[in-house]
């Protein structure tokens, strides 16, 4: 089968989804939520899933970055670029998201904005010390991994004195979100038994933020590292803290995550950034102290200060299902648009369009295939 | 822009930058982030930051699993992007 031979090592797969089918209680169900997109996709894309017993499901978390953004924050980011004559920097992975009447970045982009895809925010500072007579803006989106780039920039390009840069920021923090997810009641509710933590993101922040959301909410949260061999092994600890009634955190990725984490990276992040009242989420709505503004030290550098951006009536797509699916109360294919109007070549939601989003995930790895009469395919 | 990718550290630079390898592919990275890196150093790369030092092993692991899912030289391909 080829999702076993995707495995370096297939004996050490095989015996864990032994182990972990046989301590799940066969009269319970787990519901664990992997919260990152990175994790989504290993779990197809190795066949974790299939490695699975039937009474272990995986919810997806809202992890992706590109997924999360609120589409006013896009229309805010499109206006820069058409309204204000500026150069705007973005990742890759925000150029084709659909914005209100499904605008977007590539599409002002070919309407003459000047929007221009780096790969990192040092790309950012280049293109602004090659063009001195622009304003350019970095549109700043991501978890805890991608905030200390865009400080470190920041105190770069006030250390320079270059001017015509500016960040619009958008970064987002991992623990708030968790919460939200486990404060939601009633119809918006997703069922949840435990959390995968995050990979790339904990080695930055540690273990230690996530002792709060256990000890607060009663789950257990497991830090996993991005290797099928890693989730499978953080799958059998999420088990056994069910099963023993436990709920802690517990670090499966020893190997790059302490509990203080990177402290460098944390020092430089506080230096520039300070957290938001409120920020909005696509899916979960208005979380409080769960995202990152830029601190008034470094306010010559804050687009949002710079540029006067106008009020609008920003809107999704009717019918895109991308905020139930990041809440981890649907999945993709309980979406009417999905694998329909919706596809990676026209996408009409976020989690369609980036690689991390879960409804990618299920486009790439065939799930749509499987939309009926396979029992638990369709996970 | 999600994943990180290990890479080899070729050599160091002033400004805390370094040039590192990828499957033979070099980039100029940041290390702004990390502590005492230095040259035949395995580090961790998201968004051009090196964001902690890897044992060769776990590159090696991680190289491999992403070369088989197919995914590396995207990202690579995303990363090496126009010179620099």
């Amino acid at each position: 089968m080829k999702y076993v031979d995707e495995f370096r090592d297939r004996t050490i797969a095989e015996k864990l989804s032994a182990q972990i089918a046989r301590e799940a209680d066969p009269a319970c169900d787990y519901h664990f939520m992997e919260f990152c997109g990175g994790h989504t996709h290993a779990i197809f894309r190795h066949g974790v899933k299939d490695l699975m017993p039937s009474n272990v499901h995986f919810v997806h978390g809202p992890g992706c970055p590109v997924c999360v953004l609120p589409v006013r924050r896009l229309d805010d980011a499109i206006e820069l670029a058409e309204a204000h004559g500026v150069i705007l920097c973005s990742y890759g992975d925000m150029m084709r998201v659909p914005g209100t009447k499904q605008h977007s970045l590539i599409r002002a982009r070919a309407a003459g904005a000047d929007v221009r895809m780096v790969y990192s925010v040092q790309d950012a500072l280049k293109t602004a010390h090659d063009n001195p007579a622009r304003e350019v803006v970095f549109f700043a989106i991501g978890f805890e991994t991608t905030t200390p780039p865009t400080a470190v920039a920041i105190t770069q390009a006030k250390a320079e004195g270059l001017g015509n840069f500016s960040v619009f920021c958008n970064h987002v923090l991992t623990p708030p979100a968790i919460g939200a997810i486990l404060q939601s009641t009633g119809a918006e509710a997703a069922k949840i038994d435990g959390f995968l933590g995050p990979s790339h993101v904990s080695t930055v922040i540690g273990s230690e933020p996530y002792e709060a959301c256990a000890t607060s909410f009663n789950k257990p949260v497991v830090i996993a590292g991005f290797e099928p061999l890693d989730v499978m092994q953080s799958v059998l600890m999420l088990v056994r803290q069910v099963n023993g009634g436990r709920a802690e955190v517990e670090n499966e990725y020893t190997r790059a995550v302490t509990r203080e984490g990177n402290l460098k990276a944390k020092a430089l992040t506080a230096e520039v950034f300070e957290l938001r009242e409120n920020f909005e989420w696509r899916g979960l709505g208005t979380v409080p102290l769960s995202a990152l503004r830029i601190r008034e030290a470094y306010g010559a550098y804050d687009a949002e200060r710079r540029f006067a951006l106008s009020p609008k009536a920003s809107r999704e797509v009717k019918s895109c299902e991308c905020p139930a699916i990041l809440r981890g109360q649907k999945k993709p294919t309980e979406c009417k648009l999905f694998g329909t109007v919706c596809t990676p070549e026209t996408p009409m939601g976020s989690c369609m369009v980036s690689s991390e989003g879960a409804c990618a995930a299920y486009w790439t790895y065939g799930r749509h295939r499987h939309k009926a009469g396979h029992a638990g395919a369709a996970e | 822009m999600c994943l990180a990718i290990p890479a080899k550290i070729l050599s160091l630079e002033g400004d805390a930058m370094a040039v590192v390898s990828f499957e033979g592919v070099k980039k100029r990275i940041s290390l702004a982030l990390v502590d005492d890196a230095a040259v035949g150093d395995y580090v961790l790369i998201h968004v051009g930051f090196a964001l902690h030092k890897v044992s060769p092993e776990d590159a090696e692991r991680t190289l491999a699993l992403m070369a088989e899912a197919g995914i590396l030289s995207d990202e690579i391909g995303e990363m090496a992007g126009p010179p620099s």
